[in-house]
């Protein structure tokens, strides 16, 4: 009985998604563009620094540091200016990402006094100034060693070395795809049944619905489902992508992840569910998600490193679920963690999916 | 006792406002019964109530022997609720709906498909087409259809004329008669007074309270007073020479023409003479039927 209505109910969500003039391309069309477009858009790496070069010395060695920069991947000198203040203007004008100030006297001083070179950061693009900074450090660093080994100096620094595990490039992409997927099912499968429900009520169907032997239970179940499968669909298709289009396959198990998106898709579409039975027109219940969904997507660590963010902040993000489904992910994906090494953040995942699955069915009232 | 909806001083309110106050009501077996009353007087509130969809503040009611809100899921599959607005799925087709609540009830669309046939039969030449796109008859019809597939023993059609034509409304009620022959008890609500003398009993309610319960011509006797029709070229002036009258207690517009309730020593030759004499052009004041109308606007002028 129960299983017969809950079939007839699913038959009716089926064909009432198919018939949607928009959203199936949605659901077809969003994960394409978001896996295809976002990690070459969304990228942290600064690719190209423009650089001015005040060059108060003008000798070999001087020539040598700046001929060096622009050799150097990513860094492009684009000024030569014989002032101080007129390299500032090329920084005002936007033209400069970064200058290098080169003092009088640098080489002839180099091995007895060495006067500091000045590196000046345009701060405007933090990330770029930065970045753009100590790639020019490290370039002139380079130079200045080969010069010092060219003339017999032994180097008394000490060097340390870098090695990025898990990312070996340190490809930003690498980060973003997992998470990207991440942010794909916060949006079908948190926005679509919220819509759908609030739909239902907008348009009185849902008053027929609830004269009908129907539970709340059957009935917020046939709202669900929909939304796991899509989510899944969703998951393979940013897999396929990942390894097709960017080479990524993920280093642990494929099961890990699609148990991971399970229970992910679960908490989205019930707090989806939930919204929806919290407010009485469309407006209002994607306004509500509009708001859950913007603080998932800040505080969930999908752009911004959790471990950066202040106490009382890192704190909050225990109760917010994407958080563990992004952990999950690029460990998975980058590492190859096991599900003993993430039992806690499936357990957290399941936790949420339980809870707000029965809050949702309890939400919803077959009476005004 | 067979009285199969029972309603005991049942009260409900949004808010502050009082929607139903104090109402009682029986309901027999059978019975063609209408809720008449303007809009906003509580019909609608009744019609959920009786369908479970909103508790009472107070009282209580049954519907065939089972109480609305401790039984409120056995009531369910024994009532067939058509709320005001069309509330199927306009992106199904028409045999997409009624196989729809079919299955939501566990019945099967053949079985039942013989007391939904006269209404249908309309509808059978399209049934690929959506819902959405029906006319306003039409659509009516599947909602009653889709209402009706479970074989309920009691309809509740809340205010199902609204909105739609007269030649689809007078079809509406032949349906209505066919399925009352069938055995169906139907509880229909109207803000059309002419629609009250097509039911067996009604009940008139105003602002949440019900003003009487009783059949229409029994009613109407209630009226007890001397009514005319009365009629000239500007109305309007009519209207307000009448209202001067000593005689005429009451006057207001009906349909084209006046209706004036007034005393026993009202003239009509002698009134129409005062009105000539006025200035008034083909005046007519001629005996009238009272109808329910007429028993609204007494009751209500009371009240105020």
């Amino acid at each position: 009985m129960k299983l017969r209505i809950l079939k007839a109910l699913l038959r009716k969500e089926i064909k009432l998604m198919r018939r949607n003039p928009i959203i199936p391309k949605i659901i077809v069309m969003m994960p394409l563009m978001v896996m295809l477009v976002m990690p070459l858009v969304a990228n942290l790496d600064v690719k190209q620094v423009n650089v001015t070069v005040v060059d108060n010395d003008r000798t070999d060695i001087s020539r040598r540091i700046v001929a060096d920069l622009q050799a150097a991947d990513n860094i492009d000198v684009t000024d030569n200016c014989t002032s101080y203040n007129a390299a500032l203007r090329t920084m005002d004008d936007g033209t400069a990402d970064v200058i290098l100030c080169i003092p009088y006297r640098f080489a002839a001083d180099m091995l007895t006094a060495p006067e500091p070179l000045d590196i000046l950061a345009n701060g405007v693009n933090a990330n770029k100034g930065m970045l753009g900074a100590r790639y020019v450090a490290q370039s002139v660093a380079g130079t200045l060693k080969e010069i010092r080994r060219d003339s017999g100096i032994v180097a008394e620094t000490t060097e340390s070395s870098v090695i990025n595990r898990f990312n070996p490039t340190l490809n930003f992409r690498n980060y973003m795809i997992p998470a990207l997927m991440v942010m794909l099912i916060i949006i079908i499968c948190g926005f679509l049944p919220a819509l759908n429900i609030a739909e239902e009520k907008e348009t009185g169907t849902i008053e027929a619905m609830n004269v009908t032997p129907v539970s709340r239970f059957i009935f917020v179940l046939s709202k669900l489902i929909p939304y796991w499968v899509v989510g899944l669909i969703v998951v393979t298709v940013g897999m396929v992508i990942g390894r097709v289009v960017y080479g990524l396959a993920p280093e642990g198990s494929i099961g890990q992840i699609y148990l991971a998106a399970i229970l992910f898709s679960l908490v989205m579409s019930s707090l989806g569910v939930i919204v929806a039975n919290v407010s009485s027109t469309m407006l209002q219940s994607i306004f509500i998600m509009f708001a859950v969904v913007m603080v998932f997507q800040l505080m969930g660590g999908l752009f911004t490193p959790i471990s950066s963010m202040p106490d009382w902040a890192r704190y909050l993000t225990y109760g917010i679920p994407p958080r563990y489904f992004i952990e999950i992910m690029r460990a998975v994906y980058l590492k190859g963690t096991s599900l003993g090494g993430l039992w806690l953040q499936y357990t957290a995942l399941g936790g949420m999916a339980i809870l707000l699955s029965v809050i949702a069915a309890l939400t919803y009232r077959k009476q005004s | 006792m067979n009285a199969i909806v029972d309603i005991s001083h049942l009260s409900a309110r949004y808010g502050r406002t009082m929607a139903l106050d104090d109402v009682s009501l029986q309901v027999d077996k059978g019975e063609l019964f209408g809720v008449i009353g303007p809009d906003g007087a509580g019909k609608s509130t009744l019609y959920k109530i009786l369908a479970t969809l909103m508790p009472p503040a107070s009282g209580g009611a049954s519907v065939c022997g089972l109480d609305i809100v401790k039984d409120y899921r056995d009531v369910r599959s024994r009532i067939g609720y058509m709320p005001e607005r069309f509330s199927l799925y306009k992106d199904l087709s028409v045999q997409e709906n009624l196989k729809f609540f079919a299955a939501l009830f566990g019945v099967s669309v053949k079985k039942n498909f013989d007391l939904i046939a006269p209404i249908f039969r309309q509808l059978e030449r399209f049934p690929d087409r959506k819902a959405g796109a029906l006319s306003g008859g039409m659509k009516q019809k599947l909602a009653l259809s889709c209402a009706l597939i479970h074989r309920p023993e009691i309809l509740l059609l809340d205010e199902p004329t609204t909105g739609v034509d007269a030649v689809s409304r007078s079809e509406f009620w032949d349906i209505l008669q066919s399925l009352k022959n069938q055995g169906i008890t139907i509880l229909v609500s109207t803000s059309y007074m002419d629609e009250a003398n097509l039911c067996e009993r009604i009940a008139m309610i105003d602002r949440g309270r019900i003003l009487g319960t009783d059949t229409p011509a029994r009613l109407v006797a209630r009226l007890g007073e001397r009514l005319f029709a009365a009629r000239a070229d500007n109305m309007f002036r009519l209207l307000e020479e009448l209202r001067r009258l000593p005689q005429v207690k009451e006057c207001y517009t009906f349909g084209a023409n006046l209706h004036a309730v007034v005393s026993d020593d009202f003239d009509p030759q002698q009134a129409a003479r005062m009105m000539e004499h006025c200035g008034l052009k083909g005046v007519s004041i001629t005996p009238a039927e009272g109808t329910i109308e007429d028993l609204f606007i007494k009751l209500t002028a009371n009240e105020q």
